[in-house]
């Protein structure tokens, strides 16, 4: 693989310092307002064709960072460049015009698709929308998709509830692919569903990938999933990303250690997950996003902590080959051993 | 030593329009104490059924058509409505898939779980509080003596499911039924819920039925394992076995599809296409009599088309298959 930078036309979606802020309201009645940091300074770049994933904990920011990035919630701060435009500050009729050009599929397939529709306008909506295509070749465009997801062509005079959990994701993967996307963000698209269907649909994503160039977002706290399936991973923690790397990198020497508290509890059953679990597994639910204390934000739960850690934010650094981590102690403390043999 | 749970010969149906449909049939499975049954399968092949059933718990149009559910000797199955509430907090007890419809968001969890404790085991008010708190620190939630005050919404989802395995285990049961307990959850809580209940069984040594998805949970928690296939067990035995040597198409297919984390020198040579089963389980009401894995089978010949259902065959001590053909394509 080649470590080079990747050039400026490789990078569909280029964000720079995205925070987004949500009112908490007010500590005490003369006290400031409060704010939650959902999302506190994220930078990546998504390479063309290629699938970035993010994980962390549930309330780390994984969801509110992809609806920042499409345009869904108003950004705080911060660029967001797609396609060598910054789409952070369009409105109107421009925005509506970005909007084909990124899509979403829900964990839910469920609360996401109006259970009064067919499944056939379900996935025609967004073309009569955004006025994609003369109506006669919309239509075609239609069945054509429902073929590529593999629903039967009788698929589109069924409602949603006619579906079985498996096909109504495949239902909305069609109806995000409909108005020929670029980059479509993935946020817990398999969680809900059983491993059989969960691989049915992971590989019907891979195979749409190959053949459209499509680029996703993958959203999801399955490391495993995680792993099959994505190019790049970045780790979030309390609204930062605290590590970014190539999958294969990241996966045979993560570097940070509230990556190390994600890996053990994903190992294989065996040996190696139980050493990983005692030594590295972190206890209780992480401290509060509403004005996160200074310094490092995984301070509270790291058992490497140091008194500089309290006081000081680690920035996210380069550590090795397209490698970023932010830890103050980065090369200090000693890595673990993935090797299994004890 | 008998086992604290037999189930014997079990079947469930429905009742429709167009007559009656089978849900579960001909289920067979004993747990004894301290041990732990899993029950896998994909989504739809009966596990929650198998749980209500034993319970007594089934939705209206379900009824139990034939076996017994024997807990402690006892049939549950025949139990009068009186007798029932009792085995239900003393001697059963379940943990549902989705915590929060199973909490009262009007009421503090202290009082939930008080009132568990003072139906069953006639305690007042303040040593119920007392308890409650207990068990809020046995089952590791920080800062119990406040948040025995608290309400479910004021709790995170993997408190939540906390506090229903400290209701469950308020009174001290025989037998645990935990339908599904981390699918909600993400992937930190659900090691600690996990660990936690591996734990406390080994305090209380109560038998556990642990219905799950994630193979990965059966292999570290469970000491058997029975997998549902549309209603039917097609593969049962030791969780070491049958996770070492899985002997069904269908199993051996659930295992595969399974996209395990590889670290280390491993996570250099991932694949990256994974195995599928094609097709769905079949919906109530389109099984056959035949193997009902037929459909999706790859091994499928017309020995499989022209006879029923094959029956579970005892290959050893630690398996059964339910497989016309397992000898031949054993791997
Ligand atoms: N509209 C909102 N108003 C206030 N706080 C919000 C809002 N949306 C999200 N948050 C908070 O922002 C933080 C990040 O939430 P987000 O949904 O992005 O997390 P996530 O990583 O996607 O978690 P999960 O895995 O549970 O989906 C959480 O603390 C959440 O409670
Ligand atoms: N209330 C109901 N009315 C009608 N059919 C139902 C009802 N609940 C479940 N079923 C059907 O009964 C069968 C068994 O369902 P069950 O809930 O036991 O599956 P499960 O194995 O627990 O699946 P999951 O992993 O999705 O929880 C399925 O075909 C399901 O569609
Ligand atoms: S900066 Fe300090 S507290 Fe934060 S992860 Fe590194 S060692 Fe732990
Ligand atoms: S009996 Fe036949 S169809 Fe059924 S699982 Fe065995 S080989 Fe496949
Ligand atoms: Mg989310
Ligand atoms: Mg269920």
């Amino acid at each position: 693989m080649s470590d080079a930078w990747p050039v400026a036309a490789d990078i569909l979606l280029d964000v720079n310092d995205l925070v987004v802020h949500f009112p908490a309201g007010r500590r005490g009645m003369f006290g400031k307002p409060s704010k939650v940091h959902a999302v506190d300074g994220v930078s990546f770049r998504v390479r063309r064709g290629t699938t970035f994933g993010i994980v962390g904990e549930s309330g780390s920011g994984k969801s509110t960072t992809a609806q920042a990035v499409m345009r869904l919630i108003p950004a705080t701060s911060g660029q967001i460049v797609f396609g060598g435009e910054n789409i952070a500050g369009f409105q109107g009729e421009r925005l509506r015009q970005a909007r084909r050009k990124f899509q979403i599929v829900f964990q839910d397939p469920f609360s996401s698709l109006d259970p009064r529709r067919r499944a056939g306008d379900l996935v025609r909506e967004p073309l009569d929308l955004l006025g994609i295509g003369s109506p006669k070749g919309r239509d075609a465009r239609v069945s054509r998709l429902l073929a590529e997801v593999g629903l039967p062509p009788q698929a589109a005079d069924l409602f949603p509830h006619q579906f079985s959990g498996g096909q109504r994701q495949r239902l909305c993967i069609a109806r995000a692919m409909a108005p020929e996307p670029d980059l479509i963000v993935c946020d817990e698209a398999v969680s809900a569903l059983d491993v059989a269907i969960q691989a049915q649909i992971l590989n019907l994503l891979k195979k749409l990938q190959r053949e459209r160039g499509l680029t996703y977002i993958f959203i999801s706290h399955d490391l495993g999933v995680i792993q099959h399936f994505c190019d790049e991973i970045a780790v979030m923690y309390l609204g930062k990303i605290v590590e970014q790397a190539p999958a294969p990198v990241f996966f045979s020497a993560p570097r940070h250690p509230y990556s190390w508290s994600l890996v053990a509890a994903a190992a294989p059953p065996g040996p190696l997950r139980t050493r990983l679990k005692a030594q590295f597994l972190v206890k209780g639910d992480p401290p509060s996003p509403v004005d996160p204390p200074p310094g490092c934000r995984f301070a509270q739960r790291c058992p490497f902590v140091i008194e500089k850690c309290r006081e000081e934010p680690p920035v996210l650094a380069v550590t090795g080959p397209s490698h970023f981590v932010a830890c103050h102690r980065v090369n200090e403390i000693e890595a673990p051993n993935f090797t299994a043999s004890d | 030593m008998s086992p604290v749970l037999s189930v014997q010969n079990l079947s469930v149906a429905m009742k429709g329009a167009s007559g009656i449909v089978p849900v579960l049939e001909h289920l067979s499975f004993d747990v004894a104490q301290g041990k732990t049954m899993a029950l896998v399968g994909e989504s739809g092949c009966g596990k929650s059924m198998t749980a209500l059933a034993i319970m007594r718990l089934l939705p209206e149009d379900f009824v139990v058509t034939s076996g017994r559910v024997l807990l402690d000797g006892e049939n549950v199955l025949a139990a009068a409505p009186q007798a029932l509430r009792g085995l239900r907090g003393n001697k059963m007890s379940m943990i549902f898939q989705e915590p929060m419809t199973a909490l009262n968001p009007l009421y503090t969890v202290g009082d939930q779980i008080g009132e568990v404790l003072r139906q069953h085991r006639g305690l007042g008010r303040r040593d119920a509080t007392e308890q409650a708190i207990g068990f809020l620190k046995a089952v590791q939630i920080p800062a119990a003596e406040a948040r025995v005050h608290a309400y479910p919404h004021q709790l995170s989802g993997g408190m939540r499911q906390r506090v229903m395995i400290a209701m469950a285990l308020a009174c001290k049961p025989k037998l645990l039924i935990a339908d599904e307990p981390t699918t909600a959850l993400d992937v930190t809580v659900q090691a600690q819920i996990f660990d936690l209940l591996s734990e406390l069984q080994d305090d209380t040594d109560t038998a556990i039925v642990l219905i799950t998805h994630d193979l990965g949970a059966v292999a570290e928690l469970a000491d058997d394992v029975a997998v549902l296939y549309a209603g039917r067990c097609i593969e049962k035995g030791s969780s070491q076995e049958v996770i070492a040597h899985a002997r069904h198409p269908y199993t051996r297919g659930l295992m595969a599809c399974v996209p395990h984390l590889h670290l280390g020198p491993a996570a250099a040579n991932v694949q990256r296409e994974l195995e599928e089963i094609p097709g769905m389980v079949p919906p109530l009401g389109a099984r056959g009599a035949e193997c009902a894995f037929l459909p999706r089978c790859a091994f499928a010949i017309d020995v499989c088309r022209a006879q029923p259902q094959p029956p579970l065959d005892v290959v050893d001590a630690h398996a059964a298959v339910s497989c016309w053909r397992h000898r031949e394509i054993a791997p």
